[in-house]
């Protein structure tokens, strides 16, 4: 037998065992690659032969979603792949010289594979350890608090190949950084206690939620328990906590009334795919309090009468599948989930986790719902909206992670008592995600309407230059706005607050954020597709000393064609992070401004650099300076 | 008696279920597009076809039309942001009019016409597109993919073959086939296929067949797109 023909058959083996696992379901495909990526190290042509033949689908699909994910390769990326951070955090803390010391120690350039094909080193989007960077990941697992003595130890297990489960432990150490905890972070919730009271909650006189279904339909049968706990996530006043803030009640009410044709079920999705940079709070919430999050995942399902649900967790968060899986077994085991569920018969539902690999968009809740079928994650025509036509074209909730674990503590303690705290406008708390310039970054819980001046205060932050809120899609905040607050009144946010000091520059930060969205953009729709590529362009320009006002208006004029023609929020806000350093902090663009009118975006000496490189030359006569081609006036 | 909305002062009979598109080109009203295709389901990617309704942006093809909507499509401000997008589509891949066989028959061109396109504006990409001559018959220049998906939705949907496919993601987005070896003469694509007949610009090409109809008597050079449009679409 050839060893072409050996090596077809172990990959047939392995896509066999992946795929009977999933039940030979085609919507499961992301998960069947992630499996198939984790037993080959790649996703090998011979495997997607098998997976044809297996799954039956066409080759074009699964090659039209494994090209789509950032973690998926059908190229051999090596035994070990190792992903730097790439934050602006990350680089604050020092991630260019880590990498560059990694990749001088394998002897392997950034972006490829090393000549013996064992190792690659490359960069990826914020992986959720702002708060512990510089981080990276090795085959998806995360290592954070990188120093330069780690990477070297790094580099030679790598050298040696020891196999990741041989790698010391506490490189894989993820600390919680709780800084301030408020009514969810100082919870401690019993298992069950959240459900209970949600069955025990009669109907009161003045029904709030409307029912458009028989009683029978729902989840369980011929009780009032769903709409009186409905009413209390109405009364709480609960908005979506992933960052557009859309009123859960109203959500999970739509949902309930949706027809649902024959065959047809309603679905409760998790959104967990934690993927706007500098914010990392669900990582905390699915580490330690995880059973709160299942918990409102299944009072929402008593609600709107579900017997599914996903937990979409992105693929960055890797090393959480295990510890998870084994939160549900063992709510399985205590009557939490699966069938007559704390003894209510008929009260059946039960959570997968499905994981993500390495696409930001999927965030993005019709995204991640194609995702969960198994595809590209490209944001759907909306309407219809997924309460009406989510999984499977069957009515379905997307909540973020902080929504249903509020959700579990509306249900034990009501919705009164929770619209109680906070603002008008604003129920409850808000977990911030504090990271950059400050003495303790971590975690910290608020009611909402807190300042930002006090944010900065508690985690020891001095000569503040600005905060990113919500991440590269929210607002820059300037020193004369920090008395302005964190709510739907004044800053919506879905958790980032990242800190920048006096010595940093505002136009690298937003450069780097604009790399950001080029990277990320689905390539569905032509404005964010080529808008975002021609940003990045713009603000290379500028970097490369060739800026001028002509660029400005540019930026501008690109700024509303991607607001006005953009298919989803990802290009409605890519240029955000520009307008707003362009308009708060000008100095920082036009210090890189040669001439005020125009300047070409062609560097003769620059595009020289390929050739250099190929002959190894660096010296005077391989360079060409600015003036022997004209410097503007 | 059909229920209607105004169109740019106009008023458009629709029936139920129609999307504006559709209701305004059955009423005679060209609305400029590249991915939509009357035959097809509506992609919704390439967006020329956007207009307002009731003062907000949405893509013509994908949107119903409601009773007594007002949309506004042919517009200054709403045509140069179109004029834009078309601009960007000759900047991202490799788009050379006077040598390509499409000359005059291409949508993208046609469109560009119509738009009052007199530069490309942007800095071009210049893409790195190799083609597939591998099928006896066709020719595939990918660098003239605009991604609108026809010929993925003809072959899916009509031929039931998935020839087929966009694969990447972002800006290295691109059109894949239906073959291990990634070229189009592994699968089993034809000339029949409906999927060669919908390409919008000159990327799925007959060969040996050049210049049989002179430049200058071609679909576009004689009446612009927005007279022609529906004949176009039904070739």
């Amino acid at each position: 037998m050839a060893l072409n023909d050996m090596h077809a058959e172990a990959v047939a083996g392995i896509v066999d065992r992946v795929v009977t696992r999933y039940r030979r379901d085609p919507t499961c495909m992301v998960q069947i690659l992630r499996e198939v990526q984790e037993a080959c190290d790649w996703i090998p042509p011979e495997a997607i032969d098998r997976m044809q033949a297996t799954l039956g689908v066409p080759r074009t699909k699964i090659e039209g979603v494994a090209g789509f994910y950032s973690f998926f390769y059908t190229q051999p990326r090596g035994r070990y792949r190792v992903l730097f951070s790439d934050n602006v955090t990350d680089r604050m803390q020092g991630n260019q010289e880590l990498i560059e010391r990694l990749c001088k120690n394998l002897w392997v350039e950034a972006g490829k594979v090393s000549e013996d094909g064992l190792v690659s080193v490359d960069r990826t989007s914020c992986t959720g350890m702002c708060d512990q960077g510089p981080a990276l990941l090795v085959n998806n697992y995360a290592v954070a608090g990188l120093t330069a003595a780690r990477i070297d130890e790094i580099a030679e297990l790598i050298r040696n190949k020891v196999p990741l489960p041989e790698w010391p432990p506490e490189y894989f150490r993820v600390e919680d950084n709780i800084r301030k905890a408020d009514i969810m972070l100082g919870s401690q919730l019993q298992p069950g206690a959240a459900l209970r009271a949600a069955h025990a909650r009669a109907p009161s006189d003045g029904l709030m939620a409307s029912n458009m279904r028989s009683w029978r339909e729902g989840l369980p049968s011929g009780i009032g328990g769903p709409a009186a706990m409905l009413d209390e996530i109405k009364r709480a006043n609960l908005r979506g906590r992933g960052g557009a803030g859309f009123t859960t009640g109203l959500k999970w009410e739509a949902c309930r009334n949706a027809p649902l044709k024959p065959g047809q079920q309603r679905f409760v999705v998790c959104n967990a795919d934690e993927g706007e940079p500098g914010t990392f709070k669900d990582r905390v919430l699915l580490t330690s309090y995880a059973d709160l999050v299942f918990e409102g995942m299944t009072v929402a399902a008593y609600v709107i009468g579900a017997r599914r649900g996903f937990l979409y967790l992105r693929g960055e968060y890797r090393y959480l599948l295990e510890p998870l899986n084994a939160v549900l077994e063992r709510r399985r085991k205590e009557k939490l989930l699966g069938a007559d569920i704390i003894g209510i018969p008929g009260a059946d539902f039960d959570i997968e986790i499905h994981l993500g690999a390495g696409a930001y968009i999927c965030g993005e809740e019709s995204a991640l719902i194609e995702s969960l079928e198994g595809k590209r994650g490209t944001p759907r025509n909306r309407p219809p909206f997924p309460v009406t036509n989510g999984y499977l074209d069957q009515p379905t909730i997307v909540n973020n992670v902080e929504t249903f674990a509020a959700a579990a503590l509306i249900a034990l303690n009501g919705g009164e008592w929770y619209a109680g705290i906070g603002t008008k406008q604003s129920a409850g708390t808000k977990i911030l995600s504090v990271s950059g310039d400050c003495a303790r970054p971590g975690l910290y819980e608020y009611p909402f309407g807190v300042s930002v001046r006090q944010v900065l205060a508690d985690c020891g932050a001095t000569d503040v230059q600005a905060v990113q809120v919500s991440g590269p899609s929210g607002v820059c905040v300037s020193p004369g706005e920090f008395e302005r607050t964190i709510g739907f009144e004044d800053i919506p946010t879905a958790g980032a607050f990242t800190i920048f000091n006096d010595s940093r520059d505002m136009f690298e930060v937003a450069r780097n954020y604009v790399h950001f969205f080029q990277h990320e953009s689905c390539g569905f729709c032509t404005p964010c597709r080529v808008g975002t590529s021609l940003l990045k362009n713009l603000m290379d320009k500028l970097y490369n000393g060739c800026g001028s006002l002509y660029d400005f208006a540019e930026i501008e004029k690109l700024n509303q064609l991607l607001q006005s023609m953009s298919h989803c929020g990802l290009g409605h806000t890519a240029c955000n992070p520009v307008l707003d350093t362009i308009a708060k902090f000008r100095p920082a663009y036009e210090r890189r401004m040669t001439c005020k009118d125009f300047a070409p975006a062609f560097d003769l000496d620059r595009a020289l650099a390929g050739a250099r490189q190929m002959t190894g030359r660096d010296d005077a006569a391989a360079h060409i300076a600015k003036e022997e081609f004209g410097e503007c006036s | 008696m059909s229920q209607t909305f105004m169109l740019d002062g106009k008023t458009i009979p629709f029936e139920e279920g129609q999307t504006i598109i559709q209701a305004a080109t059955a009423a005679g009203v060209f609305i400029p597009h590249l991915c939509y295709h009357p035959e097809f389901k509506p992609h919704g990617s390439c967006k020329l076809c956007t207009v307002k309704v009731n003062g907000r942006q949405t893509a013509s093809c994908t949107m119903r039309a409601m009773a007594g909507m007002v949309v506004e499509s042919d517009t200054d401000e709403i045509n140069a942001e179109r004029l834009a997008l078309t601009q960007m589509l000759f900047v991202e891949g490799n788009h050379f009019c006077p040598s390509c066989e499409q000359s005059g028959n291409c949508q993208l061109q046609a469109t560009a016409y119509h738009l009052g396109m007199m530069t490309p504006h942007y800095d071009h990409f210049f893409p790195n597109r190799p083609v597939d001559a591998s099928h006896p018959e066709v020719l595939l220049d990918f660098n003239r993919c605009i991604l609108c998906s026809l010929c993925v939705r003809a072959s899916r949907d009509v031929d039931g073959k998935n020839v087929f496919a966009l694969s990447g993601r972002g800006i290295t987005t691109h059109l894949i086939v239906n073959a291990k070896s990634g070229q189009l003469a592994d699968t089993n694509f034809t000339l029949d296929d409906k999927a060669a007949q919908v390409c919008p610009v000159g990327v799925i090409l007959k060969k040996r067949r050049g210049f049989a109809v002179p430049i200058g008597e071609r679909t576009y050079d004689k009446q612009p797109i927005s007279e022609t449009a529906d004949a176009a679409e039904g070739r």
